[in-house]
């Protein structure tokens, strides 16, 4: 049972874990930032830049929304989401692909 | 039997709550998933009627071009033709309303509302104030959508689908309010209320389904309803996102100015449109359809859930392949998401994705003949009780397989090029919908008025209702497949200005006639839902048809709690047999 | 009235969560087809524009936009810290982070105004290009969310809180739903803020 029934101690472990992560996310923020003023060739930019987001992401994701260690049935809900999001970000390539 | 004895705890917890609620919280304002499910049942009927009455208004047009509509043509225009502004509004209206003002709220707000807790022994939805919030923002959508008519210019008149450049270029408007108070933009403001309407609902279908389940009612013993609300509700809570955001961008268009679907360069009446361009109009149907092809599924899925119910209860078996049948409306749901291009063949789409939705669109017809195939199986062997309910519902089997195989041509290419935009699609669409969906939810109003109001309908006036509704509606739909064959185009004002259209126009007479009588055989249907509430049959029994499923064991009407006993389930839906007596779920010796 | 309906506070045995967890994750998900959608218009529009600035960093504040990441991420933070409290039964340090999350979030939307502003005082609106029609449209939704997450985090603290004395399970399971929420309204700025202002 992940959060129905934790000690105090446990929560506090939890809270130490959030202000590591807090730490990451703030470092990852300057290099992002940083990045963005090396003006990069648009294709590097676009996949650096993205790289950290997803990274940061990730953190936000697993960490503070417990997505680390969730119920099944919301892991199984979120793959359906992922699929179909997937699906929705093939669109621009459809849209455009019209156009060759 | 253990149910029957519900009826007078019931009575008896009845006469303790009936004062505690003041009439608005009670009928208005309510939490309780059956008000809610009647709410929506009522206002989903009246936009029904509402669009239907739109269309034949148009029909007559169609039949009799230029003339003027008898005895209320007047209402509309001063020399009571109805003009082609308003044929094109009327045209638009009509998709809208009857997909998303009528159909859906019936088939998902209505019957989804007050079957799905009672089929899993729930005693009201899990969320009931975001239940009743939802009700709400739909009427507000639907206000919106009417008074889109009341606008200078008259209503949004681009078609449902709402293409871009078109839909932005009318009635631009020179400010933000003159560019809001347009019927296009309206639709636009109305469509996010519907939507976020459906959002709220679904999320609520879903959780109630999964977390308020009664002990013993594991997911493969969910009545076959009850999988299609759940499949319905994830297509809506994941498909209608994208069209929220696509009619907020058109929203920004219309009235902010930008130009997120209008191309560079583009030319209207001459003039040069003023926008910064670079937009994308095909972005716009890609977001539209993304959307729209799962409602297709949405429309569908709740009416094959109502006819499995129906079948199962009158033929007294247990449903051909039920796994089977399952698995098929998941997968049908999942592919229903990845087929949405097949309405762009026309609208400039490389070879290689137009093949990629063609064997998408290939692969979803197959578990759509599978459902359709253990219904058919089901129907095999048994001894079938022709209430109006099952009239409807045998009656929904050829219809919705005509509409599906119609479909087939259409999700090729090659053969779409030809049909594209022609009256074929619109045959095509319409036997799916209205004697496909809309016979199940008829079916459906027959088969579980008893269990709402305690009475049943009037069997002749049902009967009148089904054979007077099952002619008409094929003498207006399948012309519509000649007429879309001789090349007819589906949004023509006056298809006689074409020398193919001339040819095909006594077929319009033939729609028109259809339609008009179509529209008179659902009066036996409305008197009789109106005044057998109170001076039907009494049902003595809280199960007259013998049904297995959970609502039975509730008393008719349920009280607000629904089981005042607690319930419990002890086996998969459908246990009839042809040597002992039926077996509900909720009963539970052998 | 006697409706009762079941894992409002505690989680249901077979699935292992409770209602409300269920439903704020599925909309979540439908949260995330929202904004996909969105994403996939950003990138239509940035290759098909015939305008769009180098760098957003261009025509963007950068700097006023990195303090607003630094605020999403801090109270993001704050409201799992406000949470945790409410674990370990302190009702005090919950409002003071739950307070610390509102404040930063009004900080956050503050900013967001200079900014509009600034880019109004120059002329630039919607209409102006397609970047700042998405560049608005964009930060404009996320803006309306962040205002959805004051309202239900301020309901929370004020008399939302009396919850706490009679379901304390229950009003620690809203709070983490409201965190879940605001978590993802950081998530979406995290990847927006790249995507407008630093690409």
């Amino acid at each position: 049972m992940s959060h129905g029934e934790m000690t105090v101690e446990e929560v506090k472990k939890h809270v130490k874990k959030y202000y590591v992560v807090f730490g990451a996310l703030l470092c990852l923020t300057v290099i992002t930032v940083g990045i963005s003023y090396l003006h990069l060739p648009i294709f590097q930019a676009v996949l650096l830049g993205m790289a950290v987001a997803s990274l940061k992401g990730g953190l936000v994701a697993a960490y503070f929304m417990h997505l680390i260690d969730e119920k099944k049935i919301i892991y199984s809900m979120l793959w359906l989401t992922v699929v179909l999001f997937a699906f929705c970000m093939l669109i621009p390539l459809f849209t455009l692909h019209g156009y060759k | 039997m253990s149910h029957d004895s519900h009826n007078h705890t019931h009575e008896h917890a009845h006469s303790h709550e009936s004062h505690e609620l003041p009439f608005w919280r009670k009928y208005i304002f309510s939490t309780d998933h059956k008000v809610i499910g009647l709410q929506y049942g009522i206002t989903a009927i009246f936009f029904l009627l509402f669009g239907f009455g739109l269309m034949l208004l148009m029909r007559w047009q169609l039949a009799f071009p230029k003339q003027a509509i008898p005895l209320i043509g007047k209402l509309f225009t001063e020399d009571g033709v109805l003009s082609p502004e308003l044929y094109n509004q009327f045209g638009a209206m009509h998709g809208t309303i009857m997909v998303f003002l009528g159909v859906v709220p019936l088939a998902v707000g209505a019957f989804g509302n007050y079957l799905l807790p009672l089929q899993v022994g729930a005693q009201d939805m899990a969320f009931p104030k975001l239940n009743m919030m939802s009700y709400w923002v739909y009427f507000i959508g639907g206000v919106i959508m009417l008074l889109s008519f009341m606008t200078p210019n008259g209503a949004a008149a681009s078609g449902w689908t709402s293409y871009p450049p078109l839909s932005v270029i009318t009635n631009p408007g020179t400010d933000f309010w003159e560019a809001m108070l347009t019927g296009q933009s309206m639709w636009l403001l109305g469509m996010v209320f519907l939507i976020t309407s459906s959002l709220l609902g679904s999320v609520n279908t879903i959780v109630t389904a999964i977390q308020l389940r009664v002990k013993g009612l594991s997911f493969m013993r969910w009545p076959v309803l009850v999988w299609a609300q759940v499949t319905t509700a994830f297509l809506l809570l994941l498909a209608f996102p994208p069209l929220e955001a696509a009619g907020i961008l058109q929203l920004m268009d219309r009235v902010g100015g930008t130009s997120f679907f209008m191309p560079s360069g583009l030319v209207v009446s001459g003039e040069a449109w003023k926008a910064s361009g670079g937009g994308n109009p095909i972005l716009w149907q890609h977001l539209f359809w993304f959307l729209a092809h799962p409602e297709v599924y949405v429309l569908i899925l709740p009416a094959v859930g109502i006819i499995g119910e129906i079948i199962a209860v009158n033929t007294r078996k247990p449903l051909y392949g039920y796994k089977t049948l399952i698995y098929s409306i998941l997968f049908l749901g999942f592919m229903s998401f990845i087929v949405w291009a097949h309405h762009m063949f026309m609208t400039g789409m490389g070879v290689t994705m137009s093949t990629f939705f063609q064997a998408t669109t290939m692969i979803i017809s197959v578990p759509s003949v599978i459902i359709l195939t253990t219904y058919l199986l089901t129907l095999w062997g048994a001894s079938i009780r022709y209430t109006v309910a099952m009239l409807f519902a045998t009656a929904f089997l050829p219809m919705f397989a005509i509409g599906g195989l119609t479909g087939l041509p259409l999700g090729l290419t090659a053969s779409d090029i030809h049909l594209h935009d022609t009256y074929y699609v619109i045959g095509h669409f319409h036997y799916v919908v209205a004697p496909g969906t809309l016979f199940a939810l008829m079916a459906g109003v027959y088969h579980w008025y008893p269990k709402i109001t305690g009475r049943f309908m009037n069997d002749t006036l049902g009967k009148i209702h089904f054979w007077l509704s099952v002619i008409s509606i094929n003498g207006i739909f399948m012309p519509m497949f000649f007429l879309g064959m001789a090349g007819v185009s589906r949004r023509l004002y006056d298809q006689t200005v074409y020398a193919h259209g001339v040819a095909a126009q006594p077929l319009n007479v033939v729609m028109s006639v259809s339609a008009w009588i179509l529209a008179l055989a659902q009066l036996p249907f409305l008197y009789n839902m109106a005044t057998s509430w109170k001076w039907g049959k009494k049902a003595e029994s809280n199960n007259p048809w013998g049904g297995t499923t959970l609502e039975w064991a509730a008393s008719s009407p349920p009280p607000h709690e629904n089981f005042t006993t607690p319930v419990e389930v002890f086996r998969a839906p459908y246990e009839y047999s042809s040597t002992k007596k039926h077996l509900p779920q909720f009963v539970q010796e052998a | 009235m006697s409706v009762i309906i079941p894992y409002i506070d505690e989680p249901h045995p077979v699935t292992g969560v409770t209602n409300a967890k269920l439903g704020i994750w599925l909309f979540l998900a439908s949260e995330v087809m929202l904004f996909g959608a969105l994403f996939s218009t950003l990138i239509i529009m940035r290759t098909s524009a015939v305008d769009w600035p180098a760098h957003g960093s261009d025509v963007l504040n950068v700097p006023l936009a990195t303090l607003n990441t630094v605020f999403l991420i801090t109270s993001s933070v704050t409201i799992v810290l406000s949470w945790a409290a409410l674990k370990m039964k302190d009702l005090k340090k919950f409002k003071l982070n739950m307070g610390l999350t509102i404040l930063l979030s009004f900080g956050f939307l503050v900013i967001k105004y200079i900014e509009y502003t600034s880019k109004f005082h120059h002329g630039h609106f919607p209409s102006t290009s397609t970047f700042y029609a998405v560049y608005f449209t964009l930060t404009g939704l996320h803006g309306l969310h962040v205002v959805g997450g004051i309202i239900t985090n301020l309901y929370l603290l004020g008399p939302g809180s009396k919850m706490w004395e009679k379901e304390p399970e229950r009003f620690t399971g809203r709070i983490e739903c409201a965190g879940l929420y605001w978590h993802f309204v950081d998530l979406v700025w995290i990847f927006l803020f790249p995507a407008l202002y630093l690409l």
